[in-house]
Formats: C-alpha cells, sequence, structure tokens
C-alpha cells in the first residue's frame, strides 16, 4: 500500500494514488462552500511536497522553509502591487525563479552543516527574510501586508471569482504538475541518490556520489516549489501578510509534514488535509484557544502514531494481513 | 561627546542586562541539549510560564519578590519533572522530527493555556519599592533593577559554574555529556542525572523568565518570539558548553541593544546576520567541542 515510495518500489501508479484527486473533483462538485478552505489545503499540499523532498528523502533538517514560501509570495504580491505584472503564470514563474535563487545562495551555505548548526542557520535564514519584510515598509507593506493584489485571468480566459471556484481549479492544476515533477524525481536514480544521502552520507560519498552537488540541486528545486505554493497562496487571497515568513509558519509546515507521515509523498497530501480542517473547526469553536487541540493533537501523534498518520494507517493495514493468513 | 559616552555606557549596562537574561535563560538548553541530544524546542515555555508565575504571585498574592522569585525556580523545575517523565523521556535518542513535533506541540499547548489563564495582554510586573528607583555609580544613574539583575544573575551563574566544574554531580553530568555510554557503564545513573538536569535547566528557565520579565515583556506569544534568540545563543555558543552560551548571550545582548538603539531601523537584522556569519566560521558554535 502505501508504503514508504521511492526508487526501489515501483514507479506504476497505484490506485491509491488517484484517491487526492478523485477527493479533490468531490469537493469541486459537492462543497461549494469550502472551495477556499480547499484551496488553502491544496498549496499547503504543494508546500509540504517541496518539503518533504529536502526533509523526508534527503535528510536535511529545516526549521526555516516558509522563507520560500513567503519570498514567493511576496515577489507574486510586489509583482502586481508595485509592477503591475498580473498575469498569473507569469508571476508564478517569476517567483519560482526568486524562491529558486534564494535557495540556491542560502543552499550555499546551509548544506556544508548539519543537525543543530544547519536547523540553526535555516532558522535564521527565515528570522532574517521576515525581518526584511517588517522593514522594507516601501516594498512590502510591513507590518500592514501588501492588500490589492490583483490577478490577470489564467490564460486570458478564467477569471478568478468570488466563490474561489477558479481558485480552486488552478491551485489543483499547479498541484498536479508539481506532484508529478516531484514524483518523477523520487523515483528517479537521482531521487535513489537522495535517499542514499539521507541514509549514509559518508558512504555516499566514500562511493563517489556528489553528495553536495546533489543536495544543492534538490534544495534549489524545493525552493522553486515552495516558491511556487507561496505565489499561488498571494494569487487567492489577494493579499500578502508578514504571517507567510518566519519560524511560525515553517513550524507548522513542517508538523503538518511529520503528522502526515515524513518521507512517503503521500503524507504531504494527508498532513495539511487533516492539521488545516482540525484548525479550520477549532477555530471556528474556540478562536482563542484552537492551539490548544493542535497540540493535543500533535503529542498524541508522538506519543501513539509514531511515522504520522499513514505510519499509522500502514500498521493498522499490517495488522490485518497478518490476522489473514 | 560626553553624551556619546554616556550613551554607550548605558547602551553596555542594558545589554549586559539583556545578556544576562538570555543567559540564565538558555543555559539550561545548552546543558539539556548537549547532554540528552535533545531538541527542545518548547524551552521558551518554562521561561514564559516563570515570568507567569512571578507577576501573578507580585500581584495577585502579595507575595514578597525574593520568595516569588524562589517560586519561579521550583514550581516550574517541578513541572518540568512531571513532563520530563510524561513526555520527554519516551524520545530520548528518536529522531530529530519527532522532538521536533513533540517540544512544538508543548509550545502550542502552552500558548493556548497562557492564553486561557492571562488573556493576551502583557503581564506587568509590579516591582518591590526598593528596585525601583535609580542606583548612583560614579556620577551616574543606573536603573536599581537592572542592577539588581545583573549582581543576582551572576551569583546564579557562579553557583551553577562552581556546581559543574567543582562538584562530584557536575562530574557527572560533564562525563554523561562528553561519552553518555562510556558514562554509563562505569556506573553513573544517567537517566537519573538527566532528570535532575533537566529539572535544573528549566528551573533556570523559569527564573530566568521571571527575572526579566520587565525586560522581555510576558505574553503568550512569548516561546514563539524568544525561541529564535535561545536557540542562536546555543547554537552560537556551542552545545553543551558553560561558557561559550555565556558570551553568546553578552554577545547578542549587547549588540542586540546597541542596534536597537543606534540603528532602530535595522531591527534585529544584524544579529541574524552576525549568527550566520559566525556560524559559517564555526559550525560547532564558538566553544562547541566537535568540528
Amino acid at each position: 500500500m502505501s508504503q514508504h515510495i521511492g526508487y526501489s518500489a515501483n514507479a506504476r501508479l497505484r490506485w491509491t494514488e488517484v484517491l487526492p484527486w478523485v477527493f479533490s473533483a468531490l469537493v469541486y462538485y459537492y462543497l461549494p462552500e469550502y472551495l477556499s478552505l480547499g484551496a488553502r489545503v491544496l498549496i499547503y499540499i504543494l508546500f509540504a511536497l517541496s518539503l518533504d523532498l529536502i526533509v523526508g528523502y534527503s535528510g536535511i533538517i529545516t526549521l526555516g522553509h516558509a522563507a520560500f514560501f513567503g519570498v514567493g509570495a511576496y515577489t507574486c504580491g510586489i509583482l502586481s502591487v508595485r509592477f503591475h505584472l498580473t498575469d498569473p503564470v507569469l508571476s508564478l514563474f517569476i517567483s519560482a525563479l526568486v524562491s529558486a535563487v534564494l535557495g540556491l545562495v542560502t543552499g550555499a551555505i546551509i548544506l556544508r552543516t548539519k543537525r543543530l548548526t544547519q536547523l540553526m542557520l535555516t532558522l535564521a535564514i527565515a528570522a532574517l527574510c521576515l525581518e526584511v519584510a517588517n522593514k522594507a515598509t516601501n516594498i512590502t507593506g510591513g507590518a500592514d501586508g501588501l492588500s490589492g493584489v490583483s490577478i490577470a485571468p489564467i490564460a486570458g480566459l478564467f477569471n478568478f471569482d468570488m466563490f474561489g471556484k477558479t481558485a480552486f481549479l488552478w491551485c489543483l492544476l499547479v498541484l498536479f504538475v508539481g506532484w508529478y515533477l516531484v514524483r518523477r524525481v523520487i523515483f528517479s536514480p537521482f531521487g535513489a541518490s537522495l535517499t542514499g544521502i539521507r541514509e549514509n552520507n559518508l558512504r555516499m560519498q566514500a562511493i563517489g556520489a556528489g553528495v553536495y552537488g546533489k543536495l544543492m540541486y534538490v534544495y534549489t528545486f524545493s525552493a522553486a516549489l515552495a516558491g511556487i505554493a507561496g505565489a499561488l497562496l498571494t494569487q487567492t487571497n489577494q493579499f500578502v501578510g508578514l504571517n507567510v515568513l518566519g519560524f511560525e509558519p515553517s513550524g507548522e509546515l513542517l508538523v503538518m509534514l511529520i503528522l502526515g507521515g515524513v518521507g512517503r509523498m503521500y503524507g504531504a497530501f494527508v498532513g495539511p488535509i487533516v492539521f488545516l480542517i482540525a484548525q479550520d473547526f477549532l477555530a471556528k469553536q474556540f478562536p482563542e484557544y484552537w492551539t490548544l487541540g493542535i497540540g493535543v493533537l500533535l503529542l498524541f501523534v508522538v506519543l501513539f502514531a509514531r511515522g504520522g498518520i499513514l505510519g499509522m494507517v500502514d500498521r493498522i493495514l499490517g495488522l490485518f494481513k497478518g490476522s489473514a493468513k | 561627546m560626553d553624551s556619546f559616552f554616556a550613551s554607550l555606557i548605558s547602551v553596555a549596562f542594558h545589554g549586559l542586562a539583556y545578556g544576562m537574561i538570555l543567559y540564565v535563560i538558555s543555559v539550561g538548553l545548552s546543558i539539556t541539549m548537549g547532554l540528552m541530544g535533545f531538541t527542545n524546542l518548547a524551552h521558551g515555555v518554562f521561561a514564559m510560564a516563570g515570568g507567569y508565575v512571578l507577576v501573578t504571585s507580585l500581584s495577585k498574592f502579595n507575595i514578597p519578590f525574593p520568595l516569588a522569585l524562589f517560586l519561579s525556580f521550583s514550581l516550574i523545575a517541578l513541572v518540568s519533572v512531571v513532563l520530563e517523565k510524561l513526555l520527554y523521556q519516551r524520545l530520548y535518542g528518536a529522531i530529530e522530527l519527532e522532538q521536533v513535533l513533540l517540544t512544538i506541540g508543548i509550545i502550542y499547548i502552552g500558548v493556548a493555556c497562557a492564553r486561557l489563564t492571562f488573556g493576551t495582554l502583557q503581564q506587568p510586573v509590579v516591582l518591590p519599592e526598593y528596585l525601583r528607583g535609580q542606583f548612583s555609580l560614579l556620577g551616574r544613574d543606573f536603573p536599581a533593577y537592572r542592577v539588581f539583575i545583573i549582581c543576582f544573575s551572576s551569583l546564579i551563574i557562579g553557583g551553577l559554574w562552581f556546581g559543574v566544574e567543582r562538584t562530584i554531580w557536575g562530574a557527572m553530568v560533564r562525563a554523561s555529556v562528553d561519552h553518555g555510554a562510556m558514562a554509563q557503564s562505569i556506573g553513573i545513573n544517567t537517566k537519573r542525572l538527566f532528570t535532575i538536569t533537566f529539572a535544573l535547566g528549566s528551573g533556570m528557565a523559569g527564573l530566568g523568565g521571571a527575572l526579566g520579565a520587565d525586560i522581555v515583556a510576558i505574553q503568550p506569544t512569548y516561546p514563539l518570539e524568544q525561541l529564535v534568540f535561545f536557540l542562536i545563543v546555543v547554537s552560537v555558543g556551542g552545545l553543551g558548553s558553560l561558557k561559550g552560551p555565556f558570551v553568546a548571550a553578552l554577545l547578542i545582548g549587547v549588540t542586540d541593544t546597541a542596534c536597537k538603539y543606534w540603528i532602530p531601523e535595522l531591527g534585529s537584522f544584524f544579529i541574524y546576520i552576525a549568527t550566520i556569519a559566525l556560524l559559517l566560521w564555526r559550525p560547532a558554535g564558538l566553544f562547541g567541542k566537535r568540528s
């Protein structure tokens, strides 16, 4: 079933892999009042996928992945508000490019280090980006955020409507492309060498694999994906605020990914769905104290469901298979 | 020129007080991370809780200030023992990601509890009469409370250093930091040592949060906002070291105060740049043992 997916596994599409898309179509047709939440979930799935590539498959530890998400979101917003560049496809590309450049530059720094130092560097870089966005008021709007972002119709045809239908489908399309690319990477020999690096960095160096270069590639790619997710958020919200940058969104994303299951690709789907729906529900019921519920959920997962929700599903299915024999 | 000199002294003084607070809070984190290899992102929760204990016992129960400080140390240490037994202990030796997930969960719960009990507003500290006002030294006036912070923290730090460098408990801690498995095999009860050290470190965080309640505002978002600074102190200083975080905390305290005084438009920008540069130069921190 949804065992760890990677180069050694069979690359053929499993029937479970179609489920997210079927599920999305059902949401689109039967739950139109939840489309804006749905778009948010799709964006975070793409964001979590980009994180899974580096955390789950390559073993890079980061608490600052929101730097790329936020820079992508701000790039898209600034393009629209300051430069009147409103074409959604073009602004996605430029945001991806800017985030990729940031990923390349910061990757060159953080990939030389390990463990706590690496964690700390990513955190410092994310905090730095937040501080820049906060202080460069005349470009980013500072603490007030950047409002009045206008986005032109997609390909000149599909306008972003007030019900969020176009936004949902647009996010779904971009996520599909992102998922396809990530899946290709994971099942490629390159993906296998990433897993090798995660499992034993030294041995990979010993057999002559260029560890640093491979990590640079995947880090930059992941940054670009995160930047696209950020730009999508700006396009659907038509607003950018400081809450896309810094430690809090990075930590939240990491939590979503671990909640779903790390290094399994579909953990990046399950985690954001559960987290964001729980957050939405709790924030409506208890607007002040919703973090309590999320916190308890996290403790529960750590103590009783190691490997995240998908890990638990695997174990339960394993039990059934065991009893069938 | 004289006014510049005066501001220089003022910045150094306030920076010193801030740095001391940072150190008292973070040293526990440095030791527990060095000793147990545990990525504890929730350390700020203990500091915040200590701050709340102090503020509440001063304003609600009229407890004298020294007793309130003692309470904020001992209560937090006690609570942390319970948390260590219930939660942390299960994840020693687990992968970092799970420790991160657990401690972020604790942060979320801590933030929600603080909001439930105290509301979102910043808690004002009602200092006793004898700690308000000014303290004159060499013709200059210094806020008495900051002077108290510096002196009191120095005492605590002195006591801690004596404890770690000169007592049998300290020797066991150092042995376990250097080589946990070896320490265990020569008969050191590392599990109990962890619990005691964890309680001490968390208690110190509570004490630091209480002492610094006047400098670093006590509010529900404290554990999230201050986390970066605590982690910077630990990583720049070097894991498991006592001296390193001290130097790092003072550097950060003075630099941050200086930046906020002279170039407020940069905010904490310079601190982050300096941290990145320092970690590139010395990945294991200033006094880290491994390179």
